[in-house]
């Protein structure tokens, strides 16, 4: 038997639900239709591959992959994890990416609104591919909270975004990673769309202290689940043929 | 108490947020020299077969007005209908067609645009062949989920009549909002894909 059939069904009532009135954004952004459901095909189950050839030497290094010689300020994070699926089978060869404010909490970009200063070596995105376990690392500097034009006084915890492709189409997933012991995260409304305590916890990276870098950075590991498929039983092959 | 089944949950969705383009499309926001080129903006080599079109559109929120902010991402087959993908068991792809894309919407009028080929047809599950159609994913601040589409072509009226996928739209007069009428722009076949996120054209998305 191997995993190889279509995916499991995404569980709708885990993930946040379209229309969430206390993100105002989501409000005029929601379908309001009920979502056509279909069978996985071809379509859903490819999905693109990309090569190694792609990264350099210093994608997955936040702190050094902007500035030329400088080094970006803040706490010093190794963050790692795996992509795996939900049968629990490392991904290998999955393209990872990540974007994230600086240490002051202030994005590089031309719509932030937002005092904190920018930090000259710091731009704030970086990427990997899985190795054969579905590992992933880089290395970055803590992102401060910052706040936001939702309610006045709305405020994001420090987070990390994140897009993973996985192998086919139906595994693309953009999510974003929070730090251990943040009380701010149960006070966002974007955190607040997803329905319950359990699933944020699972968007919740855990500090490690055993994989700290002596007299360098802090760590903090971070599994990403995507869909996992179903086992082929009696579909193809009877017992003996 | 019964045997537990372990298996994991898929990690929640969270929204991309305003500032996806940092990490999809740094060169675009002008954070250069991290890495070389944004990913997904050239799909065909001139040594690729098959027809060259263009595909554009906006997408429009519930006030219609289109978003600018938006990420776009598309998947399609070759033109003999083959995914160059490792999980297409059934022949090896054009190797010069990438077959995916990724364009953010434009940060002033919110159209998106492909220059890509026009895909064969791929078989539905039951052996019976899908349309031409190229898969559409959507996402931006204020979408929670990525949402995910299909442009089916204008032109294909006789393929789409017969579509697996759009034979299950119960309501007919929802079939149009995933149809992409052509025209010619450079001298090519464009086909204008707008995606409606609500209102009476609202798009019709895909659970899959
Ligand atoms: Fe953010």
């Amino acid at each position: 038997m191997s995993h190889d059939g279509p995916f499991y069904q995404r569980d709708r009532d885990w993930h946040s639900p379209a229309f969430t009135p206390g993100y105002k954004t989501s409000i005029l952004r929601s379908p309001q239709r009920a979502l056509l459901s279909i069978e996985n095909t071809l379509s859903e189950m490819t999905g693109p591959v990309f090569g190694r050839d792609i990264l350099g030497p210093r994608d997955n290094d936040l702190i050094t992959n902007f500035g030329g010689t400088g080094e970006a300020i803040g706490q010093r994070l190794i963050v790692y994890g795996r992509v795996l699926d939900e049968n629990g089978r490392g991904l290998p060869g999955v393209l990872v990416e990540f974007w994230q404010a600086n240490a002051g909490g202030r994005y590089r970009h031309h719509k932030e609104g937002y005092r904190a200063a920018l930090d000259p070596n710091f731009g704030g995105c970086g990427r990997a591919i899985t190795d054969q376990d579905g590992g992933y690392h880089f290395r970055t500097i803590k992102p401060g909270a910052y706040p936001w034009p939702n309610r006045v006084n709305d405020w994001r915890p420090a987070h990390i975004h994140f897009s993973i492709f996985g192998e086919a189409f139906a595994q693309r997933l953009i999510t974003q990673m929070y730090f251990e012991g943040d009380p701010m995260i149960w006070q966002c409304p974007i955190v607040g769309t997803i329905p319950s305590r359990e699933a944020i916890e699972t968007l919740v990276a855990a500090l490690d202290r055993q994989a700290t870098t002596h007299m360098d950075a802090l760590a903090y590991k971070f599994d990403i689940v995507l869909r996992g498929r179903r086992q082929t039983m009696f579909e193809n092959k009877l017992e003996g043929h | 108490m019964v045997q537990p089944l372990k298996r994991r949950k898929e990690s929640p969705s969270q929204t991309a947020g305003p500032y996806v383009h940092i990490g999809t499309n740094p060169n675009w926001v002008e954070i250069t020299g991290v890495w070389q080129g944004d990913l997904g903006l050239d799909l065909v080599a001139p040594e690729a077969k098959g027809e060259r079109i263009l595909v554009k559109g906006r997408v429009f929120d519930g006030a219609d007005q289109p978003l600018t902010d938006a990420l776009i991402e598309i998947w399609q087959a070759d033109a003999a209908g083959l995914y160059n993908s490792p999980q297409d068991k059934r022949g090896q792809a054009d190797p010069h067609f990438v077959g995916w894309g990724r364009q953010p919407t434009d940060a002033r009028t919110g159209e998106f645009r492909f220059e890509t080929l026009k895909p064969g047809r791929v078989p539905f599950p039951d052996g019976r062949l899908m349309a031409p159609h190229i898969t559409v994913w959507v996402v931006a601040r204020g979408i929670n989920i990525g949402l995910h589409t299909r442009l089916y072509f204008g032109d294909e009226e006789k393929a789409n009549a017969e579509d697996p996928v759009l034979l299950r739209i119960e309501h007919r007069a929802r079939v149009k909002t995933l149809v992409a009428p052509r025209s010619e722009e450079q001298g090519l076949p464009c086909y204008t894909f707008d995606i409606h996120l609500q209102g009476p054209d609202e798009t019709v998305f895909f659970d899959i």
